[in-house]
């Protein structure tokens, strides 16, 4: 009889990790000729949320499409933007005029901002033969006839994605990939709830790159990695470091430079953070075994969604939901990102450091570029203000 | 139902001119500044008078049921613009930067927490505190700027979400499937909105108090879409970008009031005239232009004369469109028979008109450089405005390689004076028409008179 190997959770960790870090410093896209079995194409979609589901029902399988981080280098787009407009959709260009993104079936930006609503023209003055277009998310989730104007803006979605593949899509399929997202969402919960427990376990740059992983996968093989990597997580044995604990907003969008968040997590436990905040959108279950799945989805976007900055909802007052995260993730501080140009972001940045002085809570402003490569300064700057926190705390 | 009663700006003299009996010689600039010094002195006593008060932008604000509950409208847009033409735009962009502001957001959001922060009058008067603010998500800024005013004035923030285009050749025809679906939602957001006007004010909505309004509002609307074909006909009568800022400011704050309907009747006699006798804006009219984007209010007047020296005139700009809501069309009337329902209908097709000029539009301005019979487009990239310049440098890329027309490309702001660079934008100004001249040049009248019809209000 022979003795029962334990597993090497830490070397699995540490292989799943790699290969998340490999797909987070790529900007390409699946080739859909290598698919898994089931998918047909990629349909490219920008920050912040869009309804995975009603893709993958269709055979897509949905990419976020979150910029040409700090690697990519500049050709096109640069004479087709001005140089004031946010890098993420500068990178995004690039990547459409760059032939990177020329293997999508189709891509959907939403009215986050203005920028993002330009990016429907572009794509289709420079890639006529693409389905890109505006899924028009309603800033006023508050009037009754919200839910029905998504359901209807959904079923539209859906028609034009069932003529793109040439078959209708079912409400089972629907309905069997929203099981399938919500598991999913219930394990990045599981990620992020470790964050705020054990935060010495999983850093927030170990956690981001698992969750941007499932952006380039199938709900499916994202499930599989996600189950894989929790196991291993919570069998980490990591000694807890003297950090404060601080929750970090700003990542909605335009994503910050893994160096970057790696800087941060060098000085502190980022307990929280609203980067992704797309990939795990709703705060709870989208409902599964209803008469209507995309009434569901529609009906879960208006009443159990988290607040982001755009998105204007009367029930989500600005800095209530930064108090609530602070709260909940029993932080001593806050760090307050915005990528430069970014005018949602820089507003709400303000907002919030002016909540946070009214509150009397510590708090460290930083802007970032997804294009940037030096981190020294901002890692003083960082290292300081934990030491400062570590000061006042002690 | 749709009988005119007078209808005044709440808080003015309700008798508007009688335009048949007294004759007195129109001049549009100079009724346009004395209706606005009009405005501003009834809203700098709104307060005390206990009269409810808006703060609503240039697209997508609802004003007929506004104004079907006598709110006062401030427009905080217009206050910014005043400020960059009056020159004070500066103090109050470093009072809001000082505050915490970004350098690269909205000048004009930054010139208004200025002015709030510093409590001061603003360029034309006191602003009274608003009650209630209605946004749209034509402009993603528009949102945020209402956030600000929620904070600091405590008072409500109703965000008045207007789908727009979806694709490129998107067509939507009225009471087709896809409009009937976003005018359902339009409705039923107005019905909210309503609701709480109702609340604010303690008053009843009265729909034949909506209809009259449409009503006035219709007649605007044809008369200034005569006035915008007018400028088809060479020369063109009035340059865009200077005389048509002073209209589409009247067609915002007077909308829908008496006093509104008869600046526009008399400015589209007044252009009329003009096209008969041939009079055009420069005197010697050598390139017609197209202009896209937004002026830069600290430097208008200079803006303008780069072009003009040249003979060069603004005989249409995409602004004109999107800066009062998408209402040049004269198709965009209401049916005052059916008021709620026909105002949902025709705020979804006018805010996506306004919005496809912008996010698609190499489409419309296809279109506009034929009926414009213009010789050049000039883009106008505003630093702090992504909403007009974030796809301007590639629309350019499009209309100049797909239809040969020469373009130019400028940078500065809306009213933020630090990005006016006079001598760089002269040279290429200069260089613009160089080559528009070696191109052939442009006479004045060289086959390209149209006649505007127009309709009958």
């Amino acid at each position: 009889m022979s003795a029962q190997t334990v597993p090497d959770y830490e070397a699995q960790l540490n292989a799943i990790l790699e290969q998340c870090h490999t797909a987070t410093l790529d900007a390409s896209i699946p080739d859909a000729s290598a698919l898994p079995e089931g998918f047909t194409g990629t349909l490219g979609h920008f920050p912040v949320y869009f309804p995975d589901e009603i893709a993958h029902a269709a055979g897509l399988l949905p990419v976020n499409i979150l910029g040409g981080g700090n690697k990519l280098e500049m050709k096109h787009a640069d004479a087709r933007m001005g140089s004031f407009v946010c890098s993420i959709c500068r990178s995004t260009t690039e990547l459409g005029l760059n032939g990177t993104l020329a293997g999508l079936t189709g891509f959907v930006t939403h009215p986050i901002c203005d920028a993002a609503k330009h990016l429907a023209g572009i794509w289709s003055r420079n890639l006529p033969d693409q389905m890109s277009e505006i899924l028009y998310l309603p800033q006023n989730p508050n009037s009754p006839g919200a839910a029905r104007y998504v359901a209807a803006e959904y079923q539209r979605l859906r028609a034009e994605l069932a003529h793109k593949v040439g078959h209708p899509i079912s409400d089972a399929a629907i309905r069997s990939s929203i099981r399938l997202y919500n598991k999913k969402r219930r394990l990045i919960r599981d990620l992020y709830r470790i964050r705020s427990d054990e935060p010495w376990k999983l850093s927030c740059s170990e956690s981001y790159m698992l969750v941007r992983a499932g952006t380039r996968i199938t709900c499916e093989a994202h499930i599989e990695l996600l189950e894989q990597a929790l196991t291993a997580i919570r069998h980490r044995h990591v000694a807890a470091q003297d950090k404060p604990r601080v929750v970090f907003v700003g990542g909605f969008c335009e994503q910050p430079p893994l160096e970057m968040l790696e800087t941060l997590d060098d000085a502190c436990f980022i307990v929280d953070d609203d980067l992704l905040i797309g990939q795990r959108w709703f705060t709870q279950d989208v409902p599964e075994d209803v008469g209507d799945p995309v009434w569901a989805l529609a009906e879960s976007y208006i009443e159990r969604s988290h607040a982001s900055p755009v998105q204007h909802d009367e029930r989500k007052p600005k800095g209530d939901y930064l108090m609530a995260m602070l709260r909940e993730g029993k932080a001593d501080a806050a760090i307050l990102t915005a990528a430069k140009f970014c005018e949602p972001g820089l507003d709400e940045q303000l907002f919030w450091s002016k909540d946070l002085d009214e509150a009397g809570i510590q708090y460290l402003v930083l802007e970032f570029e997804e294009k940037m490569t030096s981190f020294e300064q901002m890692s003083m700057q960082v290292e300081t203000f934990a030491e400062s926190l570590l000061f006042a705390l002690a | 139902m749709t009988t005119a009663i007078a209808e005044a700006v709440p808080g003015t003299s309700r008798s508007a001119p009688a335009a048949k009996e007294i004759w007195t010689p129109f001049n549009a600039h100079s009724e346009g500044q004395r209706l606005f010094k009009e405005w501003y002195a009834t809203l700098e006593t709104a307060n005390e008078r206990r009269e409810p008060v808006a703060n609503v932008f240039v697209m997508g604000n609802a004003i007929e049921i506004l104004r079907s509950f006598d709110f006062h409208m401030v427009f905080p847009e217009i206050n910014s613009l005043q400020s960059g033409v009056r020159k004070t735009s500066a103090e109050f962009i470093r009072i809001s930067e000082d505050y915490g502001m970004s350098p690269d957001v909205c000048s004009y959001v930054k010139a208004d927490v200025g002015m709030m922060l510093k409590e001061e009058k603003e360029p034309l008067g006191k602003m009274p505190k608003p009650d209630l603010s209605v946004s749209s998500n034509m402009c993603g800024t528009f949102i945020k700027w209402a956030e600000i005013w929620e904070r600091r004035h405590k008072m409500p923030s109703f965000v008045l979400d207007l789908p727009g285009q979806r694709s490129s050749s998107w067509v939507v025809r009225p009471g087709d499937a896809q409009h009937s679906a976003d005018s359902r939602w339009v409705e039923d957001q107005f019905k909210d909105l309503i609701a709480k006007c109702e609340k604010i004010t303690g008053k009843r909505f009265d729909i034949d108090r909506l209809a009259e309004i449409q009503g006035r509002v219709n007649q605007m609307v044809i008369h200034w879409n005569n006035v915008m074909e007018l400028n088809r006909t060479c020369p063109a009568p009035y340059n865009a970008m200077l005389d048509g800022l002073t209209y589409i400011g009247i067609m915002n704050v007077y909308r829908g009031t008496v006093e509104g309907v008869e600046y526009m009747r008399r400015l589209e006699e007044d252009v009329r005239a003009k096209v008969a006798r041939g009079e055009g804006r420069v005197p010697e009219e050598r390139f017609r232009l197209l202009f896209s984007g937004t002026p830069c209010y600290v430097s208008m007047r200079r803006l303008v004369e780069l072009f003009e020296t040249w003979g060069g005139v603004f005989a249409y700009s995409d602004y004109l469109t999107f800066a009062a809501g998408g209402m040049d069309a004269a198709e965009l009337l209401y049916d005052t028979s059916r008021p709620l329902e026909s105002l949902a209908e025709v705020t979804a097709l006018a805010a996506q008109r306004g919005l496809s000029n912008q996010f698609f539009a190499h489409e419309r301005m296809e279109k506009q450089i034929k009926d414009y019979g213009v010789d050049g487009v000039v883009f106008h990239g505003i630093k702090s405005c992504r909403f007009v310049s974030a796809g301007m440098a590639d629309t350019r890329d499009y209309i100049s390689k797909r239809l040969d027309i020469p373009t130019l490309y400028i940078e500065s702001d809306l009213i933020d004076p630090r990005y006016w660079s006079d001598a760089q934008i002269k040279n290429r100004v200069d260089a613009f028409f160089e080559a528009l001249q070696q191109r052939g040049g442009a006479g004045p009248l060289k086959g390209k008179a149209t006649h505007a019809q127009g309709r009958t209000a």
